[in-house]
């Protein structure tokens, strides 16, 4: 249960999340969507959050950005940007923040956008109210945004409307946007769920590419396994609200300890995979409100024993990573 | 083996031009989207036959026109020798709706959120006046549910249950021929696992014909005994999967097959594809895919390549070989 | 981005696992499934309407009004419509006070023929509500029927049933109801017009109303039948009527509910407004509206309550059911919050 890989503590993560807690209070009772989360994401790293619908994944990156919808709020724990605390800031110097610091790309991208703004304008906007510069500087800057995240004839697209663009093409200016101000960290949302196989290929690519250049950190959350593996440097899978394992994407995906995430990659249906039969995990997720003690997997789970079904539940110990589990996998 | 489904010269066009008054004042000409182009395909009894493609390729259009939802604009569909846009034998009609089912896509969306579990699975048996009775409990166990699950209505499921009442209404009539439309890509990937494991079964035990539709390559190489890739309404290549996915020969299977994030492509820096799909409406001359292809030529520019045969395999590329 | 409401029924179902499909959660599956009745108290529907004081208030007067209408021969002290029991010597009787000339005492005084306002209210009230409900009924099924068959069917047919529709839409409703009245009028032999009165009424209001019914469900049909379970009724050769009735109508009802209780205020309001014309219930079988035609007459010669009781009685009956129609509309459409 011990530490994996001690993380060599180089520089000071931009984002630190410690036992975060989010919370819905509703009238059967308190929801968990988000319960006692913790990693840390260094400059220039990308931090893949993973896990399945419910699993609490775009609720973390929602309370970090803090655009959690009500009644849904931060109940406990810590989040921190370059060292500062901003949960509990208030809601005006967080719309600074965002933007300025944190840059957000969501599945859709029409919600980023706004429809009735030319995409140069939008650029030059957030640019202006960010960054030291006067507006011809904004423009110049903007046409070179949309250049380069490879928008053909950006100087003529700048006067666009963000229908004129194709699903790729406006998630492209979505990156452009998210990146305009020089964030330190940006939050990617399922960026390429709505997009074509062949499209999401070159948005991943890109976005990496952006980050690695300008040392962004990325909080990259999505479903699919394969972006996990392709892009990101190291992986948080969350199960229920929870951390099931943290590591280096590598070692998770290859060697996964927590038996949820030994399932999930097991019943991932592989190209480089023969025919057969997929292997799957029984059940589903159990319901938010109504956890079960001890480990959240355990009823689905086929190493559960009977300490796993008991309080207090396992926790990731270290703080490299690791798995929350008690009885975790033999490294193969 | 015997052709179940012989699908000819498949085609269909919509109309996509602005109302009747708009197209007068801005003068424009009528707009046509040609959605499916001239496919032609079999599929024998027993097999499973997989099409895939992106968005804007046809595939779901084709699995409606098959299922009869709609009309084809011209070619033909028959199925075990009844094509439902031309026969008039009310006997041989009521006979396919029996033997063609269809699993939909959305399974929030696929069944009437007002209707009990067990009046969803016996509609297809009940609305013909047969007898429906037990038949729901019989279904619903037979797809890893419990029959007294009947008598709950859709909500108090999960996706993946959903998905398997869905299936079960599929079966109730005894059907031969199952279109499937993206049956997972709306379920996780532990669900999704589940639902494919419960189809495969299904098609083994009830010896079942499935044409399965799926944009995603590597989910149909688990079940499919032929896949089918489409590209803006054309065929452009057909292969058993491990022909397909071992010797690619069009050069659109093999930009999918490249794209496609892998589990272990770790940190992978391969040069994405160049492009976009283009508009179906504005669709390029000759060879659809000529604009993204790296083997393009004048003559891909000039004619659109048929679908020839090659090495156990039907591609539609000037230079596959 | 909306976070997981319990009403939501996808996160809290996902987590339902049957015993089959695996061995998740245990609790849940022997937990015996609780009655219908106690089902609908605990639903969000029903805390809704417990948490909302003005739902509970207008409810709970909307209630009262109904029931002392249905049951006005019991409950109502004088019966208006027998002029054997009438005394004009019981004319103007202010309320509370003893009569002058008979010593009786009204709650709420009587007219100028002697008649007990309190009972002529209680029964005029049956009528208003009769026909409030008879017109919205009407107007529920006719236009609920035409969205379904526009919605559905859609190329000529819509565009004849929806051209109509905005047709009617640019004039008054209390106009189109009044056109409507007079042609009725016109047609009906002088003999039965008294007794046609109401049910002229009741047409004249409903096909006033219609509209609206036929927009919200031609809108609400038109998102429906592009579902996939209407696909797969079709699919298994289903006829377009019994998709229309036992599919799509299931579905369409929510709003129909909502524009039907805020239809019938609308509905009494116009009833009263043409009795208060003249156009409406006859004097012999007052309708509010009538009553508070009658009593203008003597508002300045002091006899208030002739006026102001019945006209009260109209607001609070057309408010609370308005009211209850709103906190319906918030109800049933969580989004629009």
């Amino acid at each position: 249960m011990e530490a994996t890989i001690p993380r060599t503590e180089a520089a000071e993560p931009v984002l630190s999340i410690r036992e975060l807690v989010v919370e819905i209070p509703t009238r059967r009772g308190v929801l968990r969507p988000v319960d006692r989360v913790s990693f840390d994401i260094a400059p220039g790293e990308i931090l893949g959050v993973v896990g399945e619908s419910g699993a609490g994944k775009s609720m973390t990156g929602n309370a970090v950005i803090g655009i959690l919808d009500r009644p849904a709020r931060i109940a406990s724990g810590e989040v921190r940007l370059n060292g500062a605390r901003i949960d509990d800031a208030a809601p005006e110097s967080l719309r600074a923040l965002r933007g300025k610091e944190m840059g957000m790309i969501f599945q859709d991208p029409l919600t980023s956008l706004n429809p009735l703004l030319r995409i140069g304008d939008q650029l030059s906007e957030t640019m202006l109210a960010h960054l030291p510069v006067g507006e011809s500087e904004a423009r110049e800057r903007a046409v070179a945004a949309l250049d380069e995240v490879g928008i053909p004839g950006a100087s003529q697209r700048v006067r666009g409307y963000p229908h004129e663009f194709s699903g790729g093409m406006r998630q492209r200016v979505v990156i452009a946007l998210a990146l305009c101000a020089e964030p330190s960290l940006v939050i990617a949302d399922e960026p390429t769920t709505a997009l074509d196989v062949s499209v999401q290929a070159q948005i991943i690519g890109l976005l990496k590419r952006l980050c690695r250049e300008r040392g962004t950190a990325v909080m990259l959350i999505t479903h699919d396994m394969g972006v996990i593996a392709e892009a990101a440097d190291r992986v948080a899978v969350m199960y229920a609200g929870r951390l099931a394992e943290l590591g280096p994407v590598r070692d998770v995906i290859q060697r996964p300890r927590h038996p949820y995430t030994d399932g999930l990659m097991g019943s991932t249906p592989l190209a480089s995979r023969g025919l057969g039969r997929l292997r799957q995990i029984p059940g589903a997720m159990p319901r938010l409100g109504n956890p079960p003690p001890g480990c959240a997997f355990a009823p689905r789970c086929p190493k559960a024993r009977d300490a796993c079904r008991l309080d207090p539940r396992p926790e990731i110990s270290g703080s490299g990573g690791g798995a929350a589990c008690l009885f975790p996998m033999e490294a193969a | 083996m015997t052709v179940l489904v012989r699908i000819s010269n498949l085609t269909r066009v919509f109309d996509v031009s602005k109302p009747w008054l708009n197209r007068v004042i801005e003068r424009l000409p009528r707009a046509t989207l040609t959605a499916v182009r001239g496919v032609d395909l079999e599929i024998g009894e027993r097999e499973v036959y997989a099409l895939v493609g992106e968005s804007g390729s046809g595939k779901s259009t084709i699995g409606k026109m098959v299922v009869g939802l709609l009309p084809p604009s011209g070619g033909s569909v028959e199925i075990d020798g009844v094509d439902p846009a031309r026969e008039t034998d009310r006997e041989a009609l009521g006979r396919l709706r029996a033997d063609v089912q269809m699993i939909f896509q959305d399974p929030y969306a696929s069944l009437n959120p007002r209707w009990k579990v067990r009046d969803i699975i016996n509609e297809p048996v009940a609305a013909r006046g047969g007898d429906a009775s037990g038949l729901a409990g019989r279904l619903l166990e037979k797809v890893g549910l419990d029959a007294e699950d009947g008598e709950k209505f859709p909500h108090e499921f999960s996706g993946g249950q959903r998905q398997r009442i869905g299936i079960a209404r599929a079966l109730a009539s005894g059907p031969r021929f199952i279109v499937c439309d993206e049956p997972t890509s709306a379920l996780d990937v532990s669900v999704q696992a589940q639902v494919l494991n419960l189809m495969s079964d299904l098609k083994d035990d009830l010896g079942l014909t499935l044409l399965f539709i799926s944009h995603d390559l590597t989910i149909v190489r688990h079940m499919a005994d032929k896949i089918g890739v489409l590209y803006l309404g054309h065929l452009v290549e057909e292969a058993p999967p491990d022909e397909l996915f071992g010797d690619p020969k069009h050069p659109y299977t093999r930009m999918l097959l490249a794209a496609a994030p892998r589990i272990d492509g770790f940190g992978r820096e391969a040069e994405p594809p160049k492009g976009e799909i283009p508009d179906p409406i504005n669709p390029p001359p000759g060879c659809a895919f000529n604009p993204r292809c790296a083997l393009a030529d004048e003559v891909c520019r000039a004619r659109h390549p048929e679908l020839r045969s090659l090495r156990g395999a039907r591609v539609a590329c000037h230079f596959a070989e | 981005m909306i976070p997981a409401r319990d009403s939501d029924p996808r996160p809290a179902a996902d987590a339902a696992p049957s015993r089959k499909e695996g061995s998740a959660a245990p609790t849940e599956a022997a937990r015996p499934r609780p009655s219908r009745v106690a089902r609908a108290w605990d639903s969000d529907f029903a805390h809704n309407f417990r948490h909302s004081p003005v739902a509970m208030a207008s409810a709970f007067v909307v209630a009262l009004l109904i029931c002392a209408a249905v049951f006005a021969p019991l409950v109502s002290p004088h019966d208006p419509f027998d002029p054997g029991s009438l005394d004009l010597l019981n004319g103007f009787s202010a309320p509370m006070r003893p009569n002058e000339f008979t010593g009786d005492v009204f709650w709420l005084g009587t007219d100028d023929q002697g008649r007990d306002v309190f009972s002529t209210i209680l029964h005029g009230m049956r009528i208003s509500l009769f026909v409030g409900f008879a017109a919205v009924l009407f107007a529920m099924i006719l236009g609920v029927a035409l969205g379904l068959l526009a919605g559905y069917r859609g190329g000529w047919t819509e565009t004849v049933i929806m051209r109509v529709a905005d047709v009617q839409l640019t004039f008054p409703s209390i106009l189109v109801a009044l056109l409507i009245f007079g042609i009725a009028k016109g047609v009906t032999p002088v003999e039965y017009r008294d007794q046609m009165a109401i049910w002229v009424l009741i047409l004249a209001i409903g096909l006033s109303d219609w509209v609206q019914f036929a927009r919200v469900v031609r809108g609400a049909t038109l998102v429906e039948k592009n579902k996939e379970y209407v696909q797969a009724a079709r699919l298994i050769g289903r006829s377009p009527g019994a998709i229309m009735t036992r599919h799509i109508l299931p579905n369409v009802l929510s709003p129909v509910l909502v524009i039907a209780t805020i239809s019938l205020a609308l509905a009494i309001i116009a009833e009263a407004t043409l009795s208060f014309l003249g156009v409406g219930a006859p004097p012999t079988t007052p309708s509010l509206g009538t009553l508070i035609r009658i009593g203008q007459e003597f508002l300045f010669s002091g006899e208030w309550w002739i006026l102001l009781f019945p006209a009260f009685t109209l607001l609070a009956l057309a408010l609370s059911v308005n009211l209850l129609g709103d906190w319906l509309r918030d109800a049933l459409n969580p989004r629009l919050r």
